[in-house]
């Protein structure tokens, strides 16, 4: 498993490999949103949690084809699938390996952006908080959506119609924990939702992944 | 590690194309599928290496002593030679990728990345995998595809290393690799009858 991981960490790393593709997308729509609301600061502190928490979806779900896209390509998955490894643990390498190259360098951008945005000072750390807890929810969700769609070609626009209702609630829950930060208010009740949706992903989904894979490698 | 295919009923894509196929193949021997385009040799070796499911019948073999080697050679071409085998060793769980570059003559190619290799030398990377697994029982699709006389005798004197060690080969292949003792099964006397559509409400239920 610390093999597969190794290998596409450092696929992700070399040429072509997309590495910093979802990054600069976080980058540009977040830069973008100021100027195409005006410089009210009041507005943009207001709007600041939820815009960072759609650009950060927006950049997880343009890395998502990729997942098991070119593995399928190459014919490594087929070999993959009759390799000692399970087909779940697979998976769940795939959802880490993607979370540690998307997500994770999205929650390590976002503070800098947050100044763009006029993000209130209190508002940082349950921005970075409810980043490092709704993320690897996306990778998650993501990578079951690949596994749906794996094998078809040009299948981005059905893996992100497919996706998109199932990032809903970690969208509703992390926004309302960043924004709810941001303004001082409790913020727990949200909190424990974005890390229960977490956890249950985390817990469930790889099994529906790899059952669904092994239908598609047919 | 033998292996036993009884009464294989398969399909592709929802249409039956062999049923009956029958064959063991003991620790030691080769199989050599033969049969035109469309037969169905893929989708048989597919279903030995359990990655689809046979419409009817039974493969007996053990899922861990099968290697399954397909048309692509699942190569990241922005990887080195040697990274792409020391991939496969360490997901299969065996040691030392000097042998499998020696057999396949790919030690000056080591470090060269495997996007920049030719279309054989990329088919004999794929090939020098199977050597890595240390699995004993070979599952070929179409392996010389792409090779040149020097590598196909190449790869046959690895195979027949690997007979010679108890292990066993099922390929589908149209060139004669010169093996001892290969077997060969003609598919074509399996193909699937259509099914019997005469009463016309059957074709809608």
């Amino acid at each position: 498993m610390k093999a597969l991981l190794i290998r596409d960490l450092r696929l992700a790393m070399r040429a072509g490999g997309g590495f910093g593709l979802g990054l600069v997308f976080f980058l540009i729509v977040v830069i973008l949103v100021p100027f195409g609301v005006g410089p009210e600061s009041t507005l943009l502190s207001a709007i600041a949690p939820g815009i960072l928490w759609i650009g950060a979806l927006l950049a997880c779900l343009l890395s998502l084809d990729r997942v098991f896209a070119l593995d399928w390509e190459d014919g490594s998955l087929d070999l993959l699938a009759t390799s000692p490894l399970p087909m779940e643990a697979v998976v769940s390498v795939k959802a880490l390996a993607h979370w540690l190259t998307t997500g994770l360098p999205l929650v390590l951008a976002a503070p800098v952006l947050g100044v763009l945005m006029n993000l209130p000072q209190e508002g940082y750390k349950p921005l970075i908080l409810s980043l490092i807890l709704g993320t690897p929810a996306l990778s998650v969700i993501g990578t079951f959506g690949a596994a749906l769609t794996v094998g078809l070609k040009r299948g981005g626009l059905l893996l992100s119609l497919l996706v998109l209702p199932l990032y809903v609630p970690t969208l509703i829950f992390g926004a309302e924990v960043a924004r709810r930060g941001a303004v001082g208010l409790d913020m727990t009740t949200p909190l424990l939702m974005l890390a229960g949706i977490t956890c249950g992903t985390i817990a469930l989904l790889p099994f529906a992944s790899a059952a669904v894979l092994k239908v598609n490698l047919r | 590690m033998s292996l036993l295919v009884e009464d294989l009923t398969i399909a592709r894509g929802g249409v039956r194309v062999l049923e009956g196929v029958s064959f063991t193949l003991p620790a030691g021997e080769a199989l050599v599928l033969r049969g035109p385009n469309g037969i169905g040799k893929t989708t048989l070796l597919r279903t030995v290496a359990g990655l689809q499911p046979a419409l009817s019948g039974r493969v007996e073999v053990d899922a861990d002593s099968v290697a399954y080697a397909g048309h692509a050679d699942g190569i990241k071409p922005t990887l080195s030679v040697v990274e792409n085998l020391s991939f496969w060793a360490k997901v299969f769980g065996t040691e030392g990728i000097a042998p499998a570059l020696e057999a396949f003559d790919l030690v000056a190619l080591s470090d060269r990345p495997a996007g920049l290799l030719s279309a054989g030398q990329k088919r004999r990377l794929g090939l020098a995998r199977l050597v890595l697994t240390g699995r004993s029982i070979w599952i070929l699709d179409e392996p010389t595809v792409s090779l040149d006389r020097d590598a196909v005798a190449m790869f046959a004197k690895v195979v027949a290393g690997h007979l010679r060690s108890d292990g066993s080969a099922l390929l589908a292949s149209h060139i004669d690799l010169g093996l001892n003792d290969a077997s060969v099964l003609d598919l074509s006397s399996y193909k699937a009858k259509p099914l019997n559509l005469n009463d016309f409400d059957e074709a809608f239920l």
